[in-house]
C-alpha cells in the first residue's frame, strides 16, 4: 500500500515534469467542478468531501502542487494548513510532481517470499529509473515499493497509474512497460 | 471456490460460487442467480426479527476480532430520532488478506445486497462504503453495480417499493493500513487524519459524524443474505460440533502452496486439510516451516500446531494463534524466517499512526533491532530486548496495531529461536548490509 520514503529526497525533480513553479490553474470548475457539486448532498459536512476532492486535483494535475491544496481548502470552507495536515497522512497522495506513469510494487512478505524484490529490480533497470522514488529522465516512469496490495496471492502485483496486473515476473516487465509510453 | 483454481471437492462454497465469472457482475446476471431474494425477504420483515436471526445464525465479524454480528447490530439505538449510518470496511490491507478484492470483484451486488440489508436491519438510510485506494478494478466495478442498484429501485429513495430509503455511498481511501481499524475509518470519510479514537464511546453509541453507526466487513454482510434466505438453522450447521463458530469462511492462501488462491471452508475443517490437500501442498521438495494463519497481525505457527489446527476461531487459538482475518501465510524450508519477521516489524512501523509512544517508538525499534540482527551485529542480549519491547507494546495502546506487530515477534523468537540465534552466533551469513 503506502509509498515508503525515498532515500535522495523528493522524486521527480526532472525537467520532464511540471515543475513546482507553473502558474496554478484552478481545477474545480466545469465538469470537475460539477462532480465535486454532485458529492455534497451525499455527506452531512462539506468537510468528508475532503479526501474526494484531493483525489481530483491529483487525478487533473498529476499531483497536489501548493495551489490544489488552497484550492481545496477554498471550495470545502477549510483552512489550508488543515488540509495540509490531512494530505500528509495519506500516501497516495503525490506532494510532488512524478512520472507518467506511476509504478508501485508490493514488496511485504507474502511478495517479498514470492520474489517481489527480483521484479523491482526488473523494473528500475528497464524503466531508467534507476532508484526507488526517482522519475526516468524521459519523464515516463516513477517506481516505488509500497506495503501489501491486497492481492498476495497474485505475486507480484503492482499498480500502473490505475491498472492493477497480477503475477508479474521479471521476465515479463520489459513488454508490460511497452503499453506504456 | 479456490479462485482462481476451480472450487475442490472439500469446499463448501456459499459466497465464491461466482467468483471468476464475469456474468455475475451486472444487475441482469445477478438476478439470474437468484441475488436480491435475501434483501426483499428482509424488507417484508421487522429489523428485529432481521438481527434475531442473524444471531441466531451463530455469524460473527470476518475482517479479524469476530464479534457476533447480530449482537452489534442489537446494540443500534431504536427509535432514538437521529440519524443512523452503516460503514461497510473495505480497507483490506492486512497482509496476507485478499478475499474482500475478490467478493467486490465478481459479485459487486452481493455487496450491496448485504450492505442493504444490514442498513435496514438497524435503521440506517445511508451507507458508506469505504474502498482502500489502490483497489482500483474493486472500485469501478463497484461504481458500476451501484449505479445499476439504483436505476433498478434496488436501492434509493425506496428500495424494491418498500418505501425504505437506502443510499449507497462509495468512498475511497488514499493509502494507509490502519483506516482499516473501525474508528479511523470513520474519521477518515470524515475528511480526517486516520488517527483510531479512544473507546468508549463505541460506535453504535456515538460514531461516523458522532452518530450511532455500525461497521461490518465485506465478507460478513455478504453472507446476511444467505443467512436470511436459507435459514439460521442452515448456517449454524455449517460447523464441525463447535457452535461458537458457524458458516463458512474464505481463507485467503498465500506463501508457497501449489495453488494459492481463496477457499472457502466449513468452521472447523483441519488445517492440515486446507495445506496439503485443497492448496496442494508445498512445492516439490520443500516441506512446512510455519505457518501465519489469520493475517500478518497474528502469531506464528509451527508446523506441529499447524497438524492438530482445527480451523475456528477456537481451534486456531487452542492451537497457538488466531483465525483473524482468514489471510494465511504458509511458508516452506527455503524461508528466512527472521527476515520475514523484520519486514513485517518494518510493515507495522510504517503503517503506525503514531499517536501512541509504545506504537509508534515500538514498531520502529522492534524493526531496528531485527535488521541489525539481519546484518551480523546483532548482540545475544537482542533477543529479551525484543521481548521486553513487545511487553510494553502488548494491551497498552489506543488500537491494536501495536499489539499485531508484537505477535509475530514474540511467537517467533519463543517457537523459532534457533533461527534469531545462527544470526546471533555468525553461523548464519548477514543477510542485510549493515545499518
Ligand atoms: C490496525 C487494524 C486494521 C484493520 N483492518 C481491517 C480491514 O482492512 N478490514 C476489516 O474489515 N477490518 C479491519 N480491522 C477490524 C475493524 O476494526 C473492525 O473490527 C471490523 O471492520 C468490524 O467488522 P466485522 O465485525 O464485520 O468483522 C482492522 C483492525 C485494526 C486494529
Ligand atoms: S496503536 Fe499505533 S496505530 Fe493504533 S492508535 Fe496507537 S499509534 Fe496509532
Ligand atoms: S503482500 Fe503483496 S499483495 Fe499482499
Amino acid at each position: 500500500m503506502n509509498p515508503k520514503t525515498v532515500p535522495g529526497g523528493p522524486a521527480g525533480a526532472t525537467p520532464a515534469s511540471p515543475g513546482h513553479d507553473a502558474k496554478y490553474e484552478p481545477v474545480f470548475v466545469g465538469p470537475i467542478k460539477a462532480r465535486l457539486d454532485a458529492l455534497f448532498p451525499k455527506y452531512p459536512t462539506r468537510q468528508a468531501c475532503l479526501l474526494p476532492a484531493l483525489w481530483m486535483v491529483q487525478e487533473a494535475r498529476g499531483w497536489v502542487p501548493d495551489g490544489g491544496i488552497d484550492e481545496v481548502a477554498r471550495v470545502l470552507e477549510l483552512t489550508p494548513a488543515y488540509v495540509r495536515g490531512v494530505l500528509t497522512f495519506y500516501t497516495m497522495y503525490h506532494q510532488h510532481p512524478v512520472g507518467r506513469h506511476f509504478i508501485q510494487v508490493c514488496t511485504t512478505s507474502p511478495c517479498n517470499m514470492g520474489g517481489a524484490e527480483e521484479v523491482v529490480k526488473a523494473l528500475l533497470r528497464e524503466t531508467g529509473c534507476k532508484e526507488l522514488g526517482a522519475t526516468s529522465p524521459d519523464g515516463r516512469f516513477t517506481v516505488i515499493e509500497t506495503e501489501c496490495l491486497g492481492a498476495c496471492g497474485f505475486v507480484t502485483p503492482l499498480l500502473v497509474n490505475d491498472d492493477f496486473l497480477e503475477n508479474v515476473t521479471p521476465e515479463r516487465v520489459p513488454g508490460l512497460l511497452q503499453s506504456y509510453k | 471456490m479456490g479462485y482462481p483454481h476451480p472450487s475442490h471437492a472439500r469446499e463448501t462454497v456459499v459466497l465464491s460460487q461466482y467468483f471468476g465469472d464475469a456474468g455475475a457482475r451486472s444487475y441482469d446476471g445477478w438476478i439470474k442467480r437468484g441475488g436480491y431474494e435475501g434483501l426483499k425477504k428482509a424488507l417484508g420483515m421487522t429489523p428485529e426479527a432481521i438481527i434475531e436471526e442473524i444471531k441466531a445464525s451463530g455469524l460473527r465479524g470476518r475482517g479479524g476480532a469476530g464479534f457476533p454480528t447480530g449482537l452489534k447490530w442489537s446494540f443500534m439505538p431504536k427509535n432514538d430520532g437521529k440519524a443512523h449510518y452503516l460503514c461497510c470496511n473495505a480497507d483490506e490491507s492486512e497482509p496476507g488478506t485478499f478475499k474482500d478484492r475478490e467478493i467486490m470483484r465478481w459479485t459487486p451486488h452481493a455487496l450491496i445486497e448485504g450492505c442493504a440489508l444490514a442498513s435496514y436491519a438497524i435503521a440506517a438510510e445511508t451507507c458508506y462504503i469505504y474502498i482502500r485506494g489502490e483497489f482500483t478494478e474493486p472500485w469501478k466495478v463497484m461504481e458500476t453495480a451501484v449505479a445499476e442498484a439504483y436505476a433498478a429501485g434496488a436501492i434509493g429513495a425506496n428500495a424494491f417499493g418498500s418505501g425504505q430509503r437506502i443510499d449507497i455511498v462509495l468512498h475511497r481511501g488514499a493509502g494507509a493500513y490502519i483506516c482499516g481499524e473501525e474508528t479511523a475509518l470513520m474519521n477518515s470519510l470524515e475528511g480526517k487524519r486516520g488517527n483510531p479514537r479512544i473507546k468508549p464511546p463505541f460506535p453504535a453509541a456515538a460514531g461516523l459524524f458522532g452518530l450511532p453507526t455500525t461497521i461490518n466487513n465485506v465478507e460478513t454482510l455478504v453472507a446476511a443474505p444467505h443467512i436470511l434466505m436459507r435459514g439460521a438453522a442452515w448456517y449454524k450447521a455449517l460447523c464441525k460440533g463447535n457452535p461458537k463458530s458457524t458458516g463458512t469462511k474464505l481463507i485467503s492462501v498465500c506463501g508457497h502452496v501449489q495453488r494459492p488462491g481463496n477457499y472457502e471452508i466449513t468452521m472447523g475443517t483441519p488445517m492440515k486439510d486446507l495445506i496439503y490437500d485443497m492448496c496442494g501442498g508445498m512445492r516439490p521438495g520443500r516441506t512446512l516451516k510455519a505457518v501465519i494463519p489469520g493475517g500478518s497481525s497474528v502469531p506464528i505457527m509451527t508446523p506441529g500446531e499447524v497438524d492438530t489446527c482445527i480451523m475456528d476461531y477456537e481451534g486456531v487459538v487452542a492451537a497457538g494463534s488466531m483465525l483473524g482475518s482468514g489471510g494465511m501465510i504458509v511458508m516452506d524450508d527455503t524461508t528466512d524466517l527472521v527476515y520475514q519477521i523484520m519486514r513485517l516489524a518494518r510493515f507495522y512501523a510504517h503503517e503506525s499512526c503514531a499517536q501512541c509512544t509504545q506504537c509508534r517508538e515500538g514498531t520502529a525499534w522492534t524493526t531496528r533491532i531485527l535488521e541489525r540482527i539481519l546484518s551480523g551485529a546483532g548482540k545475544p542480549s537482542d533477543l529479551d530486548l525484543l521481548l521486553d519491547l513487545a511487553d510494553n507494546m502488548t494491551g497498552t495502546t489506543i488500537c491494536v496495531l501495536s499489539d499485531s506487530c508484537a505477535a509475530p515477534v514474540v511467537s517467533g523468537i519463543h517457537k523459532f529461536r534457533g533461527d534469531f540465534e545462527a544470526y546471533l552466533s555468525g553461523k548464519r551469513k548477514p543477510s542485510l548490509a549493515g545499518v
